[in-house]
């Protein structure tokens, strides 16, 4: 089956998607990798607010190339290697909605747990990155920019951002097993 | 030739490694998109065509990591620099992610504080070579993380020569989706710890059409890993497997596995 995602996301049409199912993601997706991810965590904890929200949103695993003429450009970005935010993302599901994550190379079994009922994993070609950037449409901002290029949280304005391959449903199936 | 040359063929080659893969990775894809017919695989294979095309067209980095520039340098002989050739393959590098634009990806190992232009202690990575002639010959491979992260080093036993294909064929398989497969992959046999690891990226640099008897023979095993585009299963894992090899102690048998992804990114050029 094919699916058109427009966020912010609802429980029921993530519930409703299956490993194999195409989907394309419109309209706002924010990028975090290792150090925002373990800084969202540190800031979780203290109770301090964060200054972007997971809530019924998208996380991209992705370190983009971009360019500042006046406003930040996309020039390249693809997907990064999911499996390095293995020993946070249950930890975040566990604090926030966070509904879908889109990334590549799959996630470990204690992430496909924490995902039922709750998320799934959408796989972008990996590498493929001058072709995603023609559906990321905007930078709409940037947060932790400390942290530099790759490692800052971009929030992007997308659409259709895909084919995505629905890799891990919320019902505990994932196309990485073999 | 000049410093300034020096630079500008630095940020020719890195531009050209970035826009436009070699022929022979290009065809080796394309006869992988056609050889899978699980659907899946065939799909992310057509998105890859797709990127490169897409990348060539529009002169952007086809992949956003855009890696560690690794260099070979060859140094013919006959040739009488006067400048500091490390100092402007550093400055190529300064200007190539500036200019292309290329992602920073250089970060101080503890701290890990972002030098902003890709550059820093013991970066780029320089390899120089001496040999006979009068021209200055720089490859540029730009090396991303996702492969380079679940590349492997084994101290094997002199006895296990029969082992070496077991232990890339095991490297290929934990590393599963991560590295962007289908992969190619650069494998050295013998030398020294160091050695091995060297031999096996500079496999990397090789034709990937042209492989022997030893080389097709562990290819296919790995394919019968069954890994395929992107981890979601298919006929193709890897695209090529490459050999490097060199002498090595007779109490050892170092073997180096250096995984490459998909975007097996290299380019040339010539000085004189």
């Amino acid at each position: 089956m094919e699916y058109e995602l427009i966020t912010p996301l609802s429980r029921e049409e993530i519930l409703k998607l299956k490993v194999g199912d195409t989907v394309y993601v419109t309209g706002e997706i924010f990028t975090a990798r290792d150090e925002a991810h373990a800084k969202a965590l540190e800031w979780m904890d203290e109770g301090k607010e964060l200054p972007f929200s997971f809530d019924r949103g998208v996380v991209y695993h992705c370190g983009p190339l971009v360019k500042k003429n006046g406003e930040w450009k996309v020039v390249s970005a693809g997907p990064t290697t999911s499996a390095r935010m293995n020993p946070f993302t249950p930890k975040i599901l566990e604090k926030v909605e966070c509904m879908a994550i889109i990334g590549k190379g799959g996630m470990s079994e204690e992430v496909v747990n924490a995902m039922k009922g709750k998320a799934v994993y959408l796989a972008f070609t990996g590498g493929a990155g001058a072709l995603a950037a023609q559906s990321i449409k905007r930078v709409k901002g940037v947060v932790w920019e400390d942290l530099g290029m790759p490692e800052a949280v971009w929030l992007f304005e997308v659409e259709r951002f895909g084919p995505c391959i629905v890799a891990i449903d919320a019902h505990g199936n994932s196309l990485y097993r073999r | 030739m000049e410093y300034n040359d020096v630079v500008e063929a630095v940020v020719f080659a890195l531009r050209k490694a970035h826009t436009e893969l070699p022929d022979d990775v290009v065809k080796a894809i394309k006869k992988a998109y056609e050889s899978e017919d699980n659907e899946i695989a065939k799909r992310n294979l057509e998105a890859i065509l797709k990127n490169i095309d897409a990348a060539k067209k529009l002169g952007v980095p086809m992949c956003q990591d855009t890696g560690i520039p690794v260099f070979f340098v060859s140094v013919g002989r006959e040739l009488c620099l006067d400048f500091d050739l490390k100092a402007a393959i550093v400055e190529g590098v300064r200007k190539a992610t500036a200019e292309i634009p290329l992602r920073p990806n250089a970060v101080h190992p503890i701290t890990r504080e972002n030098s902003g232009d890709n550059t820093g202690m013991n970066v780029p990575q320089i390899n120089i070579d001496l040999v006979e002639g009068d021209e200055l010959k720089l490859v540029v491979m730009p090396k991303g993380a996702g492969s380079e992260n679940v590349s492997a080093l084994k101290m094997m036993l002199p006895t296990e020569v029969n082992k070496v294909k077991e232990f890339v064929v095991e490297t290929v398989k934990k590393a599963g989706g991560k590295p962007c497969p289908p992969v190619f992959v650069g494998v050295g046999v013998g030398g020294t710890f160091d050695g091995a690891a060297k031999l096996a990226k500079k496999a990397l640099l090789k034709n990937v059409l042209e492989m022997n008897e030893f080389e097709l023979e562990m290819l296919e095993a790995v394919n019968e890993l069954g890994i395929g585009p992107m981890g979601l299963g298919g006929k193709n894992t890897a695209l090529a497997v490459l050999v490097e090899m060199g002498h090595c102690h007779t109490a050892s048998l170092p073997v180096a596995v250096n995984i490459q992804c998909w975007a097996n990114r290299r380019a040339e050029v010539v000085l004189r």
